[in-house]
């Protein structure tokens, strides 16, 4: 019979092997079910994990990554301060539209001036907007005892319908009739967030990169990251140890909001350009999967980002060689985490066969 | 111009109870599962693969009572892999939970691929005899397709189940102390199993009666959010049947207002007056002080010897 026995402490062998299980053990059932739809599974494989970075044509997918996973490490790194607090945030996608939206306003508002306080100006807005978005799960459940996960979640979608009534409204571009979306900021000087548009470099890169950073030292080396880790290893024991709850539920969620507020602002000035009805792509959600892939560790959500983002260039390339839908993309990702979270279990317990005895 | 006058009290209050039906399904399910102990967040999950699965039945076998076990089925075939995962192999109930909504609508955007576009038998109405005929009471609550009769039977019947039944008693038990109930002698894993199914089976039911009643036809993300509508009610119930109902009807009144206004022509734009369920649920939420949640909800059991 098996039986599952608790572990004194993690496993250190499972805490780093338990991840690239998981993404076996998804590459060996994405397979399947690409088999199942009728595409060759192993040339699927190829495709979607090896194509991008090796292929004859990964020059042009290798900036493509960086593209992609930028706001996936931004939203992410954002998300697991919250996250190993007890915090969920699950709203970030309406925090990253709301980010998106404050910046392109702001920016949009100096068209067609051209200035160098124009760009931080919107990464300031972005910002605000983001943190604004969740203060209000934040403070609605300090104030109030309210739930902020479905509080954060039904602002996603009060803010794709604010998105929708932008697009069409006041952040609808002037001059070209009939189309429903903004100006272009990516074709704006002053506003665009690109640095090197053919390397796929662009400010949210940067400030990806500052956030993994300050998070890393933040979670391991100073007051505020133990403060986190032990609120959500033991509530009651933070609690002793001068932690007030309260505030910390609003540094988190201010930390995760304007992270992916910013995540929202480098995507609207530069890869995505304009604020339009299906500007959001559902980043705010992968980063949760990101989040957890990367086991809540900074340097962990960098290569989870770079793996999601992966399965994003290389699900777009099997779209269009293979025909593969993108559907299943989605559902390859959402594996990827049903995986992880099972064999979790090997790091915290450890398997053990017995004969059948009195239970 | 709006006319407010086009609006018909008594059509708006028959369709309350239609557009409350989705969401008090799958509420009450999922009432089940936090009384057992369990936060599956998955629901809105569960109640796209109801939708696609109920979908795809009723159009292949052409009948929408097939439909509807199917949305169950696979509504609590999902809800098995919910299951397993955190009741087996003990894993994080938010994390899950939130994995299965990711998937499920991915799950579900796939299976659906060829029936866009479809539209759904019409399920016929199944008026009450005589009561259907009282005036003004009759059309609202008795002249209705079966599944919303069906919607305020299951709360009935998970009403008494929990109320007064010994099997209703040991998931209460379960739910609440489930290091007491093991001790006790009762299967918590087995418990919690099951009600995780019944939850599904409730979502997919919720999700099909989307797909098949409310839209209906199959369109990618057309539960939009209604699962977690759910999971709200459940918390304004106070994990209680009854005040389920009132809340699903209040959601419901909210949803169908709103249309009714978009339809009179409101000066308000389209897309303010689609937050209104949304920003709604939140305000239920602030006001409502929540009654004291299941004891045991949302954490791991581990028989620890």
């Amino acid at each position: 019979m098996i039986r599952l026995e608790k572990r004194t402490a993690p496993s250190r062998f499972w805490t780093y092997a338990a991840p690239l299980l998981a993404v076996v053990l998804t590459m060996v059932c994405g397979a399947l079910v690409f088999a199942a739809l009728g595409n060759d599974p192993f040339v699927t494989i190829r495709t979607i994990f090896w194509d991008p970075l090796f292929s004859e044509f990964s020059w042009y997918y290798r900036p493509q990554l960086l593209i992609k996973a930028a706001p996936l490490v931004l939203i992410a790194i954002g998300l697991s301060f919250g996250f190993r607090a007890g915090v969920w945030n699950i709203g970030a996608e309406g925090q990253y539209i709301l980010g998106a939206i404050c910046g392109a306003a702001v920016g949009l508002a100096f068209y067609p001036t051209e200035s160098p306080f124009i760009f931080p100006l919107m990464v300031m807005a972005g910002a605000l907007g983001g943190w604004a978005w969740a203060m209000i799960p934040g403070v609605l459940r300090v104030r109030f005892g309210t739930n902020e996960i479905l509080v954060s979640l039904m602002l996603v979608y009060v803010a794709q319908n604010l998105l929708a009534s932008m697009a069409l409204g006041a952040l609808r571009n002037p001059d070209a009739s009939g189309f429903p979306g903004s100006r272009n900021l990516a074709r704006y000087p002053s506003a665009t967030s690109w640095i090197n548009e053919g390397a796929g470099l662009h400010w949210g890169v940067v400030f990806a990169l500052i956030a993994v950073i300050f998070a890393y030292i933040t979670l391991s080396r100073h007051i505020f990251g133990f403060h986190v880790r032990l609120s959500g290893q033991s509530p009651r024991a933070a609690r002793f140890a001068g932690v007030n709850p309260g505030l910390l539920v609003l540094i988190c969620m201010g930390i995760s909001g304007t992270l992916a507020g910013l995540a929202g602002l480098f995507e609207v000035a530069g890869p995505s350009g304009l604020i339009s009805i299906d500007f959001n792509a559902g980043y705010g959600f992968t980063a949760i999967i990101v989040a957890f892939l990367g086991r809540l560790h900074p340097v962990g959500i960098l290569l989870a980002a770079g793996l999601m983002a992966l399965t994003y260039i290389g699900g777009e390339i099997a779209q269009s060689n293979l025909r593969l839908p993108a559907a299943a993309i989605q559902v390859l990702q959402g594996m990827l985490l049903f995986f992880l979270l099972a064999v979790d279990v090997l790091t915290h317990y450890r398997i053990r066969l017995t004969a059948r005895g009195v239970a | 111009m709006m006319d407010l006058s086009a609006i018909n009290p008594i059509l708006l209050l028959a369709s309350l109870m239609v557009a409350a039906t989705p969401i008090l399904l799958a509420a009450i399910g999922e009432l089940v599962v936090e009384r057992a102990g369990v936060l599956n967040l998955g629901v809105e999950g569960m109640m796209i693969t109801g939708a696609v699965c109920g979908f795809i039945v009723t159009i292949n076998a052409g009948s929408p009572l097939l439909g509807f076990a199917g949305a169950a089925l696979g509504g609590a075939l999902l809800a098995l892999v919910f299951g397993v995962l955190t009741q087996v192999l003990l894993s994080n109930q938010v994390a899950t939970g939130l994995a299965l909504t990711l998937f499920g609508l991915g799950f579900a955007a796939l299976l659906g691929q060829g029936y866009i576009g479809i539209k759904a038998p019409v399920i016929p109405k199944w008026p009450v005899p005589v009561l259907s005929d009282i005036p003004v009471i009759g059309p609202i609550l008795f002249n209705h397709d079966p599944v919303v009769y069906l919607g305020i039977a299951i709360i009935a019947s998970v009403w008494a189940f929990l109320g007064y039944s010994r099997a209703g008693l040991i998931l209460r038990a379960v739910g609440e102390n489930h290091d007491a109930a093991h001790a006790l002698g009762y299967h918590v894993i087995r418990v919690r199993l099951l009600a995780i199914m019944f939850g599904g089976a409730c979502a997919g039911l919720g999700g099909a009666y989307l797909s098949l009643v409310r839209v209906p036809q199959w369109t990618e993300g057309l539960t939009a959010g209604a699962g977690w509508i759910a999971l709200a009610i459940v918390v304004f119930a106070s994990w209680r049947p009854w005040r389920l109902l009132l809340g699903a009807y209040l959601f419901g009144g909210v949803t169908v207002l709103q249309l009714n206004l978009q339809a009179a022509g409101m000066a308000i734009p389209v897309a303010y007056l689609s937050m209104a369920p949304y920003l709604a649920t939140i305000l239920v939420l602030v006001m409502m002080r929540a009654g004291r949640a299941p004891g045991s909800l949302a954490q791991s059991f581990h028989a620890s010897r």
